[in-house]
């Protein structure tokens, strides 16, 4: 009988999907409740921000929850502290039709990535709100964070989601891409996901404008718990400043292997790049002999990437880079090697000397607009 | 035969007085338990059944995935260290997945212990519950297994278990230093800008990524040892953990073929296509 009575409470509670959220003036308005709360798509969105805009990757899974959700009932969730955070959630509120509510969790805690607070967030905003969908970003945030909050919600959350079939069906890649598993999710808790961001790509997302933004309210952080005793700390992020463009979102990529041989020649890779106004990339090979940094490697395990133009030089094609660049609209293959697999997947290939490829198409190609 | 007799009931009177040996097992004493996945092998190129019900997986060769013998190679490393005393490995899934235990042994882990859930794949949730019970008997001071499996790609089960012991979580590791005074990890990890460092308390749980270190190869007196190691089964429900399917595979196919792509002879003809049959420049 108590255990009826708790359940009911439970229910009840859940049925009031704001009721811990103060909205802050003067967008009071919150959504209207519907008839039907059980069959109510509701999806929350969990966003990272930067420089005060929500960031590209994080538009990717709005675009991704509004193919879930008709009803056009988003929540964008966004984490951190003072203007940075105002600033990503009056982006956030105007950045694309489906969302319909901004959740703003102001604290100092959140400001680092950490996942045990992240998904104590998420864990309690659900509680709140009983969203039906849950998404994020396939990035090393995403990939963190979801299946910790994903856990303590007692679901199988589904990773690196590249397509949305059904509110319940989903396509996503397996065996380094070599095969697409459809999964239908039937379980009951919330239906928990990270999508690849290359497969739900806004055309000017960013510069979208809304004629009403909605909403921004604060999560009520009063009774959050993050776990009385902070088991875990950061300590410092070592990042590589560099002005070409983010390889995630890059419209073409330059990427060097092994027949690279040294750092040094990535510089003439670079110079190719920037004639181009391209991102660089690396295989796991090169990244391993010391090249270049590990956040450029494109593969299985490091980014996956899918521009309009991928030049790959001096790149063998090994499953488990394909898996990473395999859905890039033209892929270019120089190789000294004609059997490499890698021209197996090239719509253009030339077998020749990169060290003397390179510098041609340098001097020979347009300069960007 | 005695000294796998002893050992055996070294572990029944563990998992019977739990957690009498917290105390006991802190510091140099500490237990390390890693989680190891048989997966098809990473070289093999897989092909799909023609009933699109999954991946051939019968007649085609498997290993240990390539990111547990990174788990499992920082685990003898942290003993050899002195760090640890004692390395444990675990593997859930079907009969065969004692080969896999068995390189593991023959690498250098200590025991195994092998979780028998039959032939059908267990999902990361099931998985990460059967470690937390494990955890819970065998109370490891840290618990380390690589960031994703080969075949699901799914990234999941060390967070999920991190989860639901509430402990804190160190993924996609690229350099791991613990100090046994402190009873904390500073584990520097691969993320997107870069390179991120943390400190976790202990226990913490660890995944690996592929910079972590160079696993070694098992040598043949090592592998002849192994088979004296014990490998201790246990099922699913004798864990009390109840296997959890709240995911179906609806079918697996096979990702579009690419057209077929053209040699070109030179530069000018590169750009010249790019240009004019790609207008991509």
């Amino acid at each position: 009988m108590a255990a009826v009575a708790m359940l009911k409470r439970c229910l009840l509670r859940n049925r009031r999907p704001f009721s811990a959220l103060s909205p802050s003036p003067p967008s009071s308005a919150s959504p209207p409740i519907r008839g039907s709360l059980s069959r109510f798509v509701s999806t929350l969105v969990l966003a990272e921000h930067e420089g005060g805009l929500v960031k590209q990757s994080s538009l990717s899974a709005i675009a991704a929850a509004a193919v879930v959700n008709k009803e056009k009932s988003v929540t964008v969730l966004l984490g951190g502290s003072g203007l940075a955070l105002r600033k990503a959630a009056s982006h956030a509120a105007s950045c694309h039709p489906s969302v319909s509510q901004v959740l703003v969790a102001d604290a100092d805690i959140l400001v680092h990535p950490l996942a045990e607070t992240w998904a104590e967030l998420v864990n309690f905003v659900q509680h709140q709100g009983n969203y039906s969908h849950i998404i994020t970003t396939s990035n090393s945030f995403g990939k963190n964070v979801l299946p910790r909050a994903a856990a303590l919600l007692d679901v199988s959350p589904v990773t690196d989601v590249v397509e949305i079939a059904e509110p319940h069906l989903f396509i996503r890649p397996i065996y380094a891409g070599n095969a697409l598993c459809t999964v239908r999710y039937a379980g009951k808790g919330p239906c928990m996901m990270t999508i690849r961001s290359t497969s739900f790509t806004l055309p000017s997302c960013s510069t979208e404008t809304k004629s009403v933004e909605a909403p921004i309210s604060q999560v009520d952080l009063s009774t959050f718990d993050e776990g009385s005793v902070p088991k875990s700390r950061w300590l410092k992020l070592v990042s590589q400043e560099s002005e070409r463009p983010d390889l995630g979102n890059a419209r073409v990529v330059v990427t060097g292997g092994r027949g690279l041989k040294s750092a040094e020649n990535f510089k003439l890779l670079e110079k190719l790049a920037e004639k181009l106004g391209a991102a660089v990339g690396a295989t796991r090979a090169a990244v391993d002999a010391g090249f270049v940094p590990n956040d450029l490697q494109v593969g299985q395990t490091g980014k996956i990437v899918a521009p309009e133009l991928y030049m790959a030089f001096g790149v063998s094609g090994a499953i488990q880079h394909l898996a990473g660049m395999r859905d890039s609209k033209v892929i270019v293959a120089i190789n000294k090697d004609a059997d490499a697999p890698i021209f197996q997947v090239a719509d253009y290939g030339l077998v020749a000397d990169l060290f003397e490829v390179i510098p041609e198409l340098i001097e020979k190609l347009p300069d960007k607009k | 035969m005695q000294k796998r007799g002893r050992e055996e009931e070294r572990e029944r009177s563990e998992a019977k007085t739990g957690h009498r040996l917290v105390g006991a097992r802190s510091g140099s004493e500490m237990k390390v338990m890693v989680a190891v996945k048989r997966v098809v092998d990473y070289a093999v190129k897989i092909r799909v059944k023609p009933d699109k019900s999954g991946v051939e997986t019968s007649n085609v060769k498997m290993s240990m995935n390539p990111f547990c013998e990174i788990a499992l190679e920082e685990a003898l490393r942290i003993r050899e260290a002195g760090t640890a005393a004692e390395v444990v490995a675990v593997s859930v899934g079907p009969a065969q997945c004692v080969d896999t235990l068995r390189t593991a042994l023959a690498m250098g882990a200590d025991r195994a212990i092998h979780v028998d859930a039959g032939a059908a794949p267990v999902l990361p949730l099931s998985v990460a519950k059967i470690l937390k019970a494990l955890v819970q008997v065998e109370q490891p001071g840290l618990l380390i297994l690589g960031k994703q499996a080969i075949d699901d790609d799914c990234n999941q089960t060390g967070q999920m278990i991190a989860g639901l012991l509430r402990w804190p979580q160190g993924t996609f590791a690229s350099k791991v230093v613990l100090d046994k005074e402190k009873q904390v990890a500073t584990v520097e990890r691969e993320v997107d800008g870069g390179i991120e460092t943390l400190s976790l308390d202990l226990p913490a749980v660890i995944t690996t990524d592929l910079r972590l270190n160079q696993p070694r190869y098992a040598t043949l007196p090592n592998i002849m040892k192994a088979k004296s190691k014990v490998i201790k089964k246990v099922t699913p429900a004798e864990l009390n953990v109840e296997l959890k399917p709240d995911l179906e595979v609806v079918q697996v196919a096979e990702p579009p073929k690419r057209k077929a792509g053209v040699i070109v002879s030179s530069v000018d003809e590169l750009i010249h296509k790019l240009k004019n049959e790609a207008r991509i420049l």
